[in-house]
């Protein structure tokens, strides 16, 4: 069982590094755009973090397959464990729950140590719905407030989905940015586009876009403009003006592509990257989440058609 | 003993980019840029930049201008060489026409669909 075991914990390692990365980019962008974790929740460019009965619906899509899920439901308690020993800032669940929690533990944990693997698995599977059983004895009280089942001398196990509840509740409440950042969506505001005049779109918001994506805003004009096949400037108010009429979704498309070229790591998916220069006028996608570095090519803008004016040299 | 000496033919220490290099540096020039680009109201112009050479520019241009009706032209850039210039968006359409078993059967990993 340890062999078996050994990788979940490792994986699970990678993946909280991961996070805490991408957590201290959303703190970089939240200090630069708006306050703190609460502003970030409140502002419409980023997607709402997932409410928590949804995060776990997502889990369990996930995780289908009872393998799989005897295996979450073990992982769930360690990272209890790590939540617990971290040990959370709202008082009154911090000190109670561990003896509940042990006491689940123990239940597991015992035969693991005596017994021998398939029985171990067996206990594993058994755990889930046993306690799923005892939920309807009375799972009733808040567990912020530390009422009821949480409350600090009360002996009733507490039901599974109840503690994966509280466990996302804490997650969202605390790095409200995890989940998203965990379901390997990565969301950009939606580029804006005015039309100006007949013939010209202004592209709003694109300082923004470009600091949430960490790149810098020549870097994606360029593209834009090698990829559309056109030309432009930029305005007073950081807005940039492209000739030609597009639409937001045609911008959407390049900028998903630039996203796949110049932001995204190849290696773990992680948006959390950084542009750099190299030696040799390369330049390079360095990860943040995992390490890897990687060239990419210049952006050329190739061949322009003439149009427009006809037939004028150049000089 | 021969065989060892057949081994001996390969120098690893050899100008190594001799071969190697020149290969890679052409696959990474090999790629065929398709573009669009928006002339005067809605509409645009596909130009399909950097066909390998082995192929008639102007044979390909007439059976494209037959295929998608449209009309199209040759332009020779100085530095890309010969563009095949077509009218409308033509992206899609050319992009299976290169692949196409009935077409040039290239490769698709060597083209690159540009534009939004
Ligand atoms: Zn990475």
């Amino acid at each position: 069982m340890a062999e078996v075991e050994q990788p979940l914990p490792e994986r699970k390692a990678r993946k909280s590094v991961a996070f805490s990365e991408g957590a201290t980019i959303m703190d970089e962008n939240g200090n630069i755009s708006e306050s703190a974790q609460d502003g970030t929740k409140s502002t419409a460019e980023k997607h709402s973090s997932p409410s928590i009965d949804q995060g776990v619906e997502e889990v369990t899509k996930q995780m289908e397959g009872a393998d799989m899920f005897a295996g979450m439901a073990k992982k769930k308690k360690k990272s209890k464990k790590t939540e617990d020993a971290d040990g959370e800032a709202p008082a009154a669940d911090g000190e109670f729950d561990p003896s509940s929690l042990k006491k689940k533990k123990k239940k597991s944990t015992k035969p693991k140590d005596d017994d021998f693997e398939a029985k171990l698995a067996k206990a594993g599977v058994e755990g889930a719905p046993e306690a799923e059983n005892e939920q309807a004895v009375d799972q009733d009280g808040d567990w912020e407030k530390g009422t009821g089942i949480w409350s600090h001398d009360n002996k009733t196990p507490i039901a599974y989905p109840l503690l994966l509840d509280r466990f996302f509740e804490l997650i969202n409440h605390f790095n409200p940015d995890i989940l998203s950042s965990g379901s390997r969506s990565y969301k950009i505001p939606p580029p804006q586009c005015l039309r100006e005049g007949n013939k010209k779109t202004i592209f709003a918001n694109i300082a923004e876009i470009c600091k949430r994506m960490k790149r810098n805003d020549d870097h994606v004009i360029q593209f834009l403009f090698a990829e559309l096949g056109t030309s432009g400037s930029v305005d007073g108010s950081k807005r940039l003006v492209i000739k030609g009429r597009f639409q937001q979704k045609q911008i959407e498309n390049v900028l998903r592509r630039y996203i796949m070229e110049y932001v995204t790591c190849k290696t773990c998916r992680s948006p959390d990257t950084e542009l750099s220069k190299g030696e040799n006028r390369l330049y390079f996608v360095t990860c943040n989440s995992c390490g890897s570095r990687r060239s990419v090519q210049a952006i050329k803008s190739g061949f322009t058609a003439q149009v427009g004016k006809r037939k004028r040299m150049q000089g | 003993m021969s065989t060892i000496e057949n081994l001996k033919t390969f120098d690893p220490f050899a100008e190594a980019d001799d071969d190697a290099g020149a290969a890679q540096k052409k696959q990474g020039q090999d790629y065929i840029h398709i573009r669009i680009q928006q002339r005067n109201g809605r509409k645009t112009l596909t130009t399909v930049q950097g066909l390998p050479k082995k192929f008639d520019q102007k044979k390909i241009l007439k059976v494209i201008k037959k295929k998608f009706a449209c009309n199209g032209t040759i332009v020779a850039d100085s530095e890309m060489g010969e563009v095949i210039q077509l009218q409308g968006d033509q992206r899609k359409d050319v992009q299976e026409f290169l692949v196409a078993k009935d077409g040039l059967e290239l490769d698709a990993k060597t083209i690159k669909v540009h534009g939004f």
